[in-house]
């Protein structure tokens, strides 16, 4: 049957599943918005393109699914950049389809033209400018199948108005031609059995799991394997969830701003169990000085990742939930015949450090609020259920700190790329991939204005997320760096905390705003949240400003100079200052904490 | 560092050719020669790449070169097991005198006068990288007035090809 290229890309989203897709018209894309009113396929409206990718991507990370975007050309496009260079970071499958200029007009210049397979080049898995309306089916399989397998990320398509207007006929591929993409999946034999044997001979293991844990589904088996040895894991920002934080191997989260117990046990551990990790610099600190007596088991899908930052002993390419079953099946069968290893001192020291080493909040009951008395009580109100969305900031870390996570995809976060800006977007996109599910945004104020104005897509397409504003009226993470980095020079910071008024923001956008200012009024302030259930709500949590977070590993410092405290970091540096009497300024610092600046 | 030669097979499809060379400079290399071509192989090119890099980085752009799509293999060829050529054509001044000299350096190196004018020879030469940079240096004092390069291409010794292996017959199911 002859259809229109347009109809054939709908037809092919189709083929492949796609209930639903996040996006913006435009100009060049018009022909294909036209077959969506015919398609069973939902689409959701939403009021900027960087919003529609991230709602693809908190689709993508609730579900497991290929997320869509849909945006015209130029400016639709280069709208979706920064969303594309989230999931690539982050590994997140989405497909984005863009509306090109006729393929004629290419290179000149025309309205709303710009070169986005060449933008998009460095930042998606793959692209493409479809230019034959009869290669639309195996191009859609394509980027569907690459998005999907191996290292997860993002693929964009790009179709001229021509090729959506021309006419063409629509057949779903039978054969994939790809053949320079064939993702191991299989760990290598005898790799596996050294990975068991090590695992076997160490004194001091950790087990480092990443984000490969949640993409491959390997969860499960990650619960077995710690549990057949006793082994302690660490779960990175990406990964929070992958290992249930209640269960008694868990120590919690490693890096920058990480529990000092994970960030410890990896500095003193003789073997790190890698696992979908890539030894990100916010993990690693100062990487000469990154756990400098452990051994290495690096298991990742990605070759590239192995050896990139860290020279493993034993690298496994693979498919983290087939390598990890791989590595169990030995495992097992070496503890038939003998004992486990014994971890009891090293466990007797995890314990230790965790009782010695706890998160401190003191919240005073007459005081201000604390930012993270607010996010541990939504944590509380969770106990372990709903998704929640963070943006990127401070309210992050303590979202990721202070709220136990028992499941994968019930956290979801913009980590690599640190997009301000992901949170309400990518929170929508989750609740309309989970809508069975609670769904809680935990966002800065700064953050939460990078794209607030998808509380309309919330509201006009009926998508219940609750957004909590963690408001301290003020770009907290960039002013605690200031504070401790650039001697309480504060500049460009300040954001104030009642613009704009958050609850009157929500009256105008149709959602339940909702304030709170005062530790007493947590609890009643989320019940009323809670309640509403049919319609978006706003919480306004008013929280203090000078609030910063801790445990913190300085920018290119070593791991093992945790500092845990405002109290501690000052004595530090005085301690510093002194040491250096005579210098003019008393600079407290060492100047190459100030290398690596990026907040 | 050292100078490496990469052989690179990709598939003949738009941008192949700007997503490998923007992978060499998003990571930090700088490409000192590069040449494309067609092989035996319908819709199967060749791109030879000459770079300086530390063995461990070149490893790492090796390992992203391989995760584009369109990258069908990477192989490194070491100047002891392959035959590396270069062609170059050189417009040499030659007024006078000098003109038999000239010629006479062109059959040394069995070069080739493939155009001449009054005022010049232009030569074609083809060697490894070495053997052109002599003759080049032998012709500078009579004045080079244009120079150009093909970028250098190689290939391994031996009957054993590049071109045969997996990636050929690889399909899978959609």
């Amino acid at each position: 049957m002859e259809i229109t290229g347009a109809q054939a890309v709908i037809a092919a989203l189709e083929h492949q599943g796609v209930e639903v897709m996040f996006g913006h018209p435009g100009g060049a894309i018009l022909p294909a918005y036209d077959p969506i009113l015919d398609s069973p396929i939902r689409h959701v409206l939403a009021r900027h393109e960087q919003g529609a990718g991230h709602m693809a991507e908190g689709y993508a990370q609730a579900t497991g699914r290929v997320g869509v975007a849909i945006a015209t050309s130029g400016p639709g496009g280069t709208n979706l950049v920064t969303a594309l260079a989230d999931a690539h970071m982050d590994s997140v499958p989405i497909v984005a389809i863009t509306g090109q200029v006729p393929t004629g007009a290419v290179g000149g210049d025309a309205f709303q033209e710009a070169d986005l397979t060449g933008i998009t080049m460095p930042i998606t898995k793959h692209n493409e400018m479809i230019r034959d309306p009869d290669r639309i089916a195996a191009a859609v399989a394509e980027a569907f199948h690459i998005a999907a397998t191996g290292r997860p990320g993002p693929v964009l398509l790009d179709v001229p108005k021509d090729v959506l207007n021309a006419t063409t006929t629509f057949a779903p591929p039978e054969r994939l031609h790809l053949p320079g993409y064939k993702p191991t999946v299989r760990g290598h034999s005898k790799m596996v059995r050294e990975a068991a044997q090590e695992i076997l001979g160490a004194r001091r293991p950790v087990i480092y799991a990443g984000g490969g844990i949640v993409k491959s589904g390997a969860h499960e088996e990650l619960l077995r394997l710690a549990e057949l040895a006793d082994l302690p894991v660490v779960t990175t920002l990406m990964a929070r969830g992958a290992f249930p934080d209640s269960h008694p191997l868990c120590l919690g989260m490693p890096g920058m701003h990480g529990h000092w117990t994970a960030i410890t046990a990896m500095q003193r551990s003789d073997l790190l169990i890698t696992l979908g990790a890539r030894f990100d610099d916010r993990v690693t600190g100062n990487l000469a000085q990154f756990a400098p007596g452990a051994r290495v088991i690096h298991v990742d899908i990605d070759p590239a990742e192995i050896g990139k930052n860290r020279e493993p002993d034993v690298p496994i390419v693979g498919d983290c939930r087939v390598v990890i079953e791989q590595i169990f099946g030995h495992l097992q069968a070496a503890l038939a015949d003998r004992d486990k290893p014994d971890l009891r001192p090293w466990w007797a020291q995890l314990d230790a450090w965790r009782e010695e080493h706890p998160l401190r909040v003191d919240q005073q009951p007459d005081g201000p609020l604390k930012p993270q008395t607010a996010i541990r009580a939504i944590g509380e109100r969770l106990a372990g259920t709903g998704i929640v969305v963070s943006g990127v900031g401070q309210h992050q870390m303590w979202a990721s700190q202070h709220i136990r996570y028992e499941r994968p995809r019930s956290w979801i976060n913009s980590g690599g790329l640190g997009t301000m800006g992901f949170c309400v977007p990518a929170a929508i996109g989750a609740k309309v991939g989970c809508p069975d599910q609670t769904v809680v945004a935990i966002d800065g104020d700064g953050s939460f204005q990078m794209t607030l104005q998808e509380l309309a897509t919330a509201r006009t397409e009926n998508i219940p997320v609750i957004f909590c504003v963690i408001n301290n009226g003020t770009l907290g993470m960039v002013r605690q760096w200031q504070e401790l980095f650039y001697n309480q020079r504060f500049s460009q910071v300040d954001l104030t905390y009642d613009c704009p008024d958050l609850v009157k923001l929500a009256d105008a956008y149709g959602c339940v705003g909702l304030r709170c200012e005062r530790g007493e009024d947590v609890a009643s302030t989320l019940d009323k949240a809670f309640a509403v259930g049919e319609a978006p709500v706003l919480v306004d949590f008013r929280v203090a400003r000078d609030e910063k977070v801790f445990p913190m590993v300085p920018a290119g410092g070593s791991n093992d100079d945790i500092i845990e405290s405002a109290q501690q970091w000052y004595a530090k540096a005085a301690a510093g200052a002194e040491g250096e009497a005579g210098e003019p300024g008393g600079a407290a610092l060492p100047s190459d904490m100030r290398e690596g600046d990026a907040v | 560092m050292s100078t490496h030669t990469l052989s690179v097979l990709v598939e003949d499809r738009p941008g192949v050719l700007a997503r490998v060379a923007g992978l060499f400079s998003r990571r930090g290399f700088n490409i000192h020669s590069l040449a494309v071509g067609p092989t035996e192989v319908a819709g199967v090119s060749r791109m030879t790449i000459t770079v300086d890099a530390a063995t461990q980085s070149l490893e790492q752009v090796t390992k992203q070169l391989n995760k584009l799509i369109h990258v069908l293999k990477i192989v490194e060829l070491s100047d002891a097991a392959s035959v590396e050529r270069e062609l170059a054509m050189i417009k040499v001044s030659a007024t006078g005198g000098h003109r038999s000299e000239i010629i006479e350096i062109a059959d040394v190196f069995r070069a080739k006068i493939v155009d001449v004018d009054a005022d010049s020879l232009t030569i074609e030469v083809t060697g490894a990288p070495e053997k052109l940079a002599a003759i080049e240096r032998l012709l500078a004092p009579y004045g080079i007035r244009e120079l150009v390069r093909s970028g250098m291409i190689a290939v391994g010794r031996g009957a054993k090809s590049i071109t045969e292996g997996r990636w050929t017959r690889l399909e899978r199911t959609a």
